[in-house]
This record gives C-alpha cells, structure tokens and sequence, in this order.
C-alpha cells in the first residue's frame, strides 16, 4: 500500500515537471522581445546583399513561421507545440544544417552525453561516498579530517574552474593529454574507440572531481550523525567489529538520503556535464547547445533543452522508483 | 517523503565541524577556525577589489590601452592581455563585479524565498502542496539549458543588471525549500501556539516569532545563494552568453580561452582569474559553514 501511494506521488511530480518545464521552454522565447525569424531573415537578407526584395522577404517571414510553428494565436501554437513534442518528438528543421531535423542532430548526441555523464557520476558517488564514510566514522582521527579536507577544497569550485584547471595541468603543465581533443566520427574501429576514450578521460576527471567533494562532505555529515545512533552504539558493546559496524550498520542508513539527494541534485550535474562538454568540445548535447545559441539555431536550442529536462527529471524518477527496494520503511508504511 | 530526506542531508552537511571553543556572554561563541580564515579572505577581497578600483589608472574594460601581450612588470603587475588589458586591474574589477552581483541577486533570492518559503510551511495545506510542487519543479529542471536559451536570445542586448535579474527568478527555489522545512519544524513548537493563544495573528507570528528564529539559517543560507550566483553568472561569461564585456571572474576566462591563451603561452592571464575564483569561492564557503557550526554551537548552549 506504502509503495503503491508513493510511487503514485511520484509519478504526479514527474508529469508535473515535465508540463511546467514544457511550458517554460515554451513561453520564454514568445516572451522575449527579439523575434528569431527577424534574425534569420537578417541573416538571408545580408548573405544575398540586400537584393530581396520585399514581397520576397513577406513570403520568407511566411513559410518560417510556418516551419518553426510562430502561425496563429498563443495558445493554438502551444497546443500544437505540445503535440508535436510529446507524441512526436519533433522540433522542425535546424537552421544552420537545413533540412537535417534536430531530433536526430540531438539524438546522435545523446549517446555521448549519457556516456559521459553516467560513467562520472557513478565513479564520483560511489568515490565520494567511501571516503565519506570513512572521513565521518573515524571523525576523531586527524587522518580524517584531511579527507575532508579535500573535500572543502573541492566543493565550492565551480565546474568551469575545475576544467581549466585540469585542462591546464594534465595538457600544459603535464601534457598528458592534448590541449584540444579530437573526437573521430563514423564507423567504430578499436583504434578509434581507445582514442574517444583517451579523450574523454579529461572531461570525465573534471566531472568526477566536480562530484567528488559535495558527496565526501554530505556523507560524512550523515556518518557523523547515523555513528551517534543508539543501535551503533548497542552493535559495539554487541562485540562486532569496527568494520562490521561502518560497512553493515552505518554506512547502509546513511546512504539512503545520498540516493536522494543525488536524485535531487541530477540536474546541477547535468548542467555541469553541458559546460565540461563546451569547454572541451567533446560532441555531447553542451557543445551542440553551444554551437547552436552562438549560430543562432533556435529550433536546435528548444529541442536540446526539452530534451535535457525530459532526461533529468526521468533520471530523477527512475532512482526515486529504485529507492523503496532500498528502504524498507516505505515498503512498510 | 523521500524529497524531505535532502533537507536533513543539507542541514547536515552544512552543519559540520564542532566548535571546540565555546565563551559565554560574548561575541566570541562566533569565533571558530573556519569562519576566522573565511571572514578573512573575504575581507581581504572584499576591501580590496571595492577600495583599489578608485586608484585604477584606467578602465581596464577599455581595449587596447596598453601595449598587447606584456609580461609581468612593476607597472604592470600580472602584465597585459593580447587585448591590450591590465590583467592586474581586469582581475579587481572582476571580482568587485561579480561580489557586487551576487549580493545583489542573493538579497532578492532570500526576500523571494523566505515570502514563499515561510507562507508556505506556515499556511499549510493545499496551498503548501501547489507552492511545493513549483519548488520543486523549479530545482528539478536544469538550469543552464534555460539560461542558455535566454542568453542567446538577449545577447548584446542586456544590462548587466538584467543577468542579474534573471538568475534572481530562477535561483529562489532551493533556498525557499529550506525555510519550508525550518517552517514546518516550527509550526509546532510551544512558543508559537503560546504567542497564538495570545493573540497575535499570522502575521505578527511570522514576524515577531518565526523569523528571528529563522534569521540564522538566512545568514547561511545568503552566503551560499552569493556563491550560486557569482557561479552561474560566470559559468555564462565562460560560454559568451553573459554581458562579456563587463570584467567578471567569468568573462576574464572568457577572453583568455577565445584568445587561446594557453596555446600562446600567456598563463598568468588564465592562472590569475583561477587562483582569485578558488580563494573567493573557499571563502564564502567557509563562512557560511563556520557560520553554520557558530550558531549550531550556540543553540547547542542556550
């Protein structure tokens, strides 16, 4: 019964994310007081010297507005804005790459990106929260708190911070790696996927970093308080071992809020993962958001950002969906 | 509820370190390692980039007032760029503009949230469920696609003002998140229902008996909202959609990547802005959780 109200609530918030984040995604720019069709007739206009004459220019405002759905009232174009979205996933031609459609543009991205993020995000959870435990179940000890150390250090700085960072130590004071990364496309070949994957070790270290610190200080925190428990306190005079106790007592109720918490915060790291991306053009969705907001490509930008908050709140539920097989007191209510 | 977990996680990651030395009966119940070297650097940094700009010999957002590409020198301190910049007088504007937005941005996300916040803990109810489901909504969704839609958008077209107002409406959410929780725990203590029973209505209540309480995590809570902003703001510069012109800890990065700097082998262009950015974020940082562990101790005396 506790499980079915649970996932029920949680579901509502799923849809409820996704429709306010649609809308959002579509209001923004209707919002705005800069037209994009404006834009992109400037831009026609200036690459034939001016020689369109008006009528031609009428026709042209015509047909994009017909191609990037701007025809009739605001609430007919959200309707079938909705539509189009939701039943097709389609987001109409990219401007820059014309006739190529954005969805597939994003969803030969996709991959890199899910790559990428997952790969990290599980080394930097999984890392972080070890020596978290660790740092916390042994707080007494000065060993430990150089573990925190780091992670106070590595906490607050920003993701951008952490890429040139790395960018300049392991490609220019050490070069390690090169300063600009290349990425081969087309048919896969070993030699190929060993180069991708020497690659895309610098923007996976930055995001593991970048992960690495907010997990240490949480899971300490959270191994502080859970080591002050009575039953740990009862599990010691019970004669278990150190060991015993940090790994089967403590540390299996102080993870229960990290799984939620790194549900909560998918989308500050998805943000990151975008600006590591754009700061190492490695061809995720980032360097795809980036090239197209400096191009001026709007479809490719409402396509990439619809689908970055389908993503994020699907991950989102898909760990809050695991986390009664976890915790044994909602199954229980 | 599973979502309400990440409130104790929060409060007790920002609750770390025990304060060893406890006086009575004086400020000093303030005073522990964290806050002392936080406070310092800020203060530092603070006075610093707010006094020297009165001394800059020139606009430093201006291009081409120097030679390009000077090295290191007693009139030139951290030398020029390859715009012709003082990197030196760059760097302290940056950081006086960036302090100076996201102070700006961190008073209005905390009256935004701390409205939102305490109504809703206080109120209750259906209201509560519906405001909640916005909160959530608004930390759910990433952030960055949207501010990158926008920058695109208003590009060259903004104040700088007007990032700042932009970051203001979509950053409330977490903070207002925790003064529900604080709300909600408050809702039934004995000194509230005493001053009800007095009286005093919701309002009087609110401002007479919750906030005070409520002022502490604020403090806490404004510090980390300054951090969040100064980040994003950069994170914005970094990628060209923020008013770049502007010297910021972001777009002074900006410049030294579009210029190549690295590959030019101009590293203290690119270094300075890293090492400033480290020392001002480990010091908000560590006053806000020196704060937190200060008025944590506190509570624990009284």
């Amino acid at each position: 019964m506790g499980v079915a109200r649970y996932v029920a609530k949680r579901l509502g918030l799923y849809f409820a994310v996704l429709f306010i984040g649609l809308t959002i995604t579509f209001l923004l720019p209707r919002l705005m007081p800069i037209n994009p069709v404006d834009g992109y007739i400037g831009q026609i206009q200036s690459r034939a010297n001016g020689s369109i004459s008006a009528e031609a220019i009428a026709e042209l405002r015509e047909n994009l507005e017909q191609l990037y759905g701007l025809k009739g009232d605001l609430f007919t174009q959200y309707l079938s804005y909705l539509q189009r979205v939701v039943l097709n996933f389609d987001f109409g031609p990219s401007f820059t790459y014309y006739p190529q459609p954005v969805s597939a543009m994003i969803l030969n991205a996709l991959p890199w990106t899910l790559g990428l993020l997952l790969t990290a995000t599980v080394i930097a959870w999984a890392l972080g929260n070890m020596v978290g435990l660790v740092a916390g179940y042994f707080h007494k000890k000065r060993a430990a708190s150089v573990l925190e150390f780091v992670g106070i250090l590595l906490y607050p700085i920003p993701y951008y911070i952490l890429a040139v960072t790395v960018l300049l130590l392991l490609a220019y004071v050490f070069p390690i790696f090169p300063l600009s990364a290349t990425f081969p496309v087309g048919q896969m070949t070993p030699e190929k996927f060993g180069m991708i994957l020497y690659n895309s070790l610098l923007p996976g270290i930055t995001l593991v970093l970048a992960g690495f610190g907010w997990n240490i200080l949480s899971m300490k925190a959270l191994t502080v308080a859970t080591t002050e428990e009575p039953y740990v306190t009862y599990a010691r005079l019970k004669g278990t071992s150190n060991w015993t106790r940090m790994t089967r007592y403590v540390f299996r109720n102080a993870l229960l809020p990290q799984v939620t918490a790194l549900a909560l915060s998918l989308g500050m790291v998805f943000n990151g993962a975008l600006l590591t991306e754009m700061i190492f053009s490695y061809p995720g969705i980032g360097l795809v958001m980036r090239t197209a907001a400096t191009g001026g490509d709007y479809n490719v930008l409402y396509g990439a950002i619809t689908l970055s908050i389908i993503a994020v709140a699907t991950a989102g539920l898909v760990i809050d969906l695991i986390y009664p097989l976890l915790d044994p007191r909602i199954r229980h209510r | 509820m599973s979502i309400d977990v990440k409130d104790t996680a929060m409060s007790a990651l920002l609750a770390p370190a025990p304060v060893k030395t406890r006086t009575r009966g004086s400020w000093l119940w303030l005073v522990n390692p964290r806050l002392a070297v936080g406070l310092v650097i800020l203060a530092v940094m603070g006075l610093g980039s707010f006094i020297l700009p009165f001394f800059a010999p020139a606009d430093p957002s201006i291009q081409a007032t120097y030679m390009r590409n000077l090295p290191v020198s007693p009139a030139h301190w951290l030398g020029t760029n390859a715009l012709g910049q003082d990197i030196f007088w760059f760097l302290v504007f940056a950081v006086r503009n960036s302090l100076t937005l996201g102070v700006l941005v961190a008073v209005g996300v905390t009256i935004i949230a701390t409205i939102v916040g305490l109504s809703a803990g206080y109120i209750g109810g259906r209201f509560e469920r519906i405001v909640m489901l916005f909160v959530d909504t608004f930390i759910t969704i990433p952030l960055l696609p949207i501010l990158i839609i926008l920058g695109a958008l208003i590009r060259g077209n903004t104040s700088f003002l007007t990032v700042g107002i932009i970051i203001m409406i979509f950053g409330w959410a977490w903070d207002a998140r925790t003064v529900r929780s604080m709300a909600l725990s408050l809702r039934e203590r004995e000194f509230i229902n005493m001053a009800r029973f007095s009286g005093a209505n919701t309002i009087q209540i609110l401002v007479r008996e919750v906030f005070p309480y409520v002022m502490a995590y604020t403090l806490v809570g404004f510090i980390n909202t300054i951090l969040f902003a100064i980040n994003l703001e950069a994170t914005l510069a970094v990628i060209g959609l923020s008013k770049i012109e502007v010297p910021t800890l972001g777009s002074i990065i900006f410049w030294a990547l579009n210029y190549n700097a690295l590959f030019t082998g101009q590293y203290v262009w690119i270094v300075a802005p890293i090492v400033a950015t480290v020392l001002l974020f480990l010091g908000l940082f560590l006053t806000s959780t020196g704060f937190n562990a200060a008025f944590a101790s506190k509570r624990g005396v009284s």
